[in-house]
């Protein structure tokens, strides 16, 4: 509905008015409002709450649209379905993330048992994922000379990181 | 093992002997990781997940002792086996009815349950009967060093174990105590209980795990937080909550025999005539009779019953467990029937 003073802007403040017996329905944006003198303290605070339940959906927005490069996931579908996609989304989320680990753990970070050995390295862990991926393309297309030759190097890099 | 040899044996979690095992039915610790260069379960396609699935069971086997590890695939398991191997919380619901490759190893005495392509690809657990929190976490935290000779975990120095789910990450660690609180839900103290649970990020669940009700007056309390702790104030803080209740149901039940011995005495006969006569019986009821022998025999109200077999009970009149026994697919008024028998037989009764 349309201010029916300027007919230009939303009509967000409703009033009835009552007259000499006469009950009258105005509708109005509110600079006009503002500019015919209506108190409209109430709805200040309305309108405050509103811009701050908008802003938190538009962060929820952007956040939503995120998307890990390696495993495709969203941070929307992530929301919705409770599980991760892979490792890397904890960097991908990260941000988003951080709030859910202080609501769920009351902390953020890991104060607990170190493995005997490294799977710090991520940048290795998401090259394995990576080449995977590739070999599941490759398997999918039919391309065996270039699945053999990624099955070898995926083996060579999982083989160096089970020596010890 | 074979399978059928597993299901119908009584299982370790359940047996007395265990530190304050008249509360405390059993202790669990498990741990939750994941595969480093692999994506999640939830991304793995179909033949990614076979895959991974025969690379675990191959690295659990080799670094544990493979002979005494049993693996089972869940994707070929008739239905009633996966039902009894979640009533025997050897398996989650979640690994029963999910789709794909996936399958548990068991261990010695059924102790040790190490689940693969659950929702990670890897959750140790370790169950110990009564009130062991240290025990079952040594047991588990030494499993997962030996399965490091076989496999790379995810790990971030700044988030520790990267699980599928971020209410697991950190540490993995969730312990949990199975206890039997008749007497506070008898005299309508356990809410506080629960109220006092929740202020410290603990979680109250029932028998069968999440959204499952409290059957049978046990409950199960475990923790909820995993990150920014270490493994020790994770027991510590779970082990004193435990005492507390324990103290709590103690009291609630030296209350109960001090000043209603008579009220006492009627449920507890009253629940023990039933099990020894009924022709027919459910499974809530079950378990509602069993919670008040439980109970009489602690408090010296029924002499001559042995708690194994009550303890017994609680897991072998499940749905599952009594079609296995009976060896033959039961409808639910066949069920009754059976369970109403079984128990009969087993308490001595005719």
């Amino acid at each position: 509905m349309l201010c029916q003073r300027c007919n230009k802007q939303q009509a967000t403040i409703h009033l009835t008015e009552i007259l000499n017996n006469e009950k009258r329905e105005r509708h109005l944006c509110e600079d006009c409002a503002r500019e015919e003198g209506v108190a409209i303290k109430a709805q200040i605070n309305l309108q405050d709450v509103l811009s701050g339940m908008l802003d938190a959906h538009e962060s929820a927005g952007r956040d939503a649209s995120l998307r890990c490069p390696d495993c495709g996931i969203t941070y929307a579908e992530f929301r919705n379905q409770g599980r991760l996609g892979c490792p890397h989304d904890y960097d991908v989320f990260a941000e988003p993330l951080h709030e859910v680990l202080e609501k769920v753990h009351g902390a953020t970070e890991h104060t607990g048992k170190l493995p005997l050995r490294a799977g710090c390295d991520t940048r290795g862990q998401r090259e394995l994922m990576q080449l995977r991926r590739r070999l599941q393309d490759a398997v999918e297309a039919e391309r065996y000379e270039e699945a053999a030759r990624l099955r070898d190097l995926i083996h060579e890099k999982e083989a160096a990181g089970e020596a010890r | 093992m074979r399978l059928d040899k597993i299901i119908l044996s009584p299982s370790p979690w359940l047996q007395p002997g265990g530190p304050s095992d008249d509360i405390v039915l059993s202790t669990r610790v498990r741990l939750a990781r994941n595969i480093a260069g692999r994506p999640f379960l939830n991304r793995l396609k179909p033949d990614e997940q076979e895959d991974l699935e025969a690379y675990l069971k191959h690295a659990v086997l080799a670094a544990l002792k493979p002979d005494r590890y049993t693996w089972f695939e869940l994707e070929d398991m008739p239905q009633i086996d996966r039902q009894c191997l979640v009533e025997r919380h050897l398996i989650s619901r979640e690994l029963a009815a999910g789709e794909g490759q996936r399958g548990v190893a068991v261990g010695p005495k059924q102790r040790i349950a190490i689940m693969a392509n659950e929702e990670d690809h890897l959750r140790i657990q370790v169950y110990s009967p009564g009130l062991q929190l240290q025990d079952a976490w040594q047991e588990a935290d030494a499993i997962d060093d030996r399965l490091e000779s076989k496999v790379t975990y995810t790990f971030s120095p700044k988030l520790g174990y990267l699980t599928a789910c971020p209410t697991n990450i950190g540490t993995g660690l969730r312990a949990s105590v199975m206890l039997h609180l008749p007497a506070l839900v008898l005299t309508r103290q356990i809410e506080k209980v629960f109220n006092a649970v929740a202020r410290l990020r603990l979680a109250v669940r029932g028998l069968y795990g999440e959204g499952t009700q409290a059957t049978g007056d046990i409950y199960q309390i475990s923790n909820q937080a995993s990150l920014g702790r270490t493994e020790q104030d994770v027991l510590k803080t779970l082990g004193s909550v435990i005492s507390q209740i324990i103290a709590y149901e103690k009291e609630a039940r030296d209350a109960l025999a001090a000043e209603s011995p008579t009220p006492l005495d009627d449920r507890v006969l009253r629940s023990w005539a039933i099990l020894t006569h009924a022709r027919i019986i459910s499974s809530e009821e079950t378990l509602a009779l069993l919670s008040a022998v439980r109970l009489g025999i602690h408090l010296r109200r029924l002499k001559d019953v042995d708690m194994a077999t009550i303890n017994e009970l609680f897991l072998m009149t499940r749905r599952g467990h009594i079609q296995k026994i009976r060896g033959a697919e039961l409808g639910e008024s066949e069920r009754d029937v059976a369970r109403a028998d079984y128990i009969r037989k087993r308490l001595g009764a005719n």
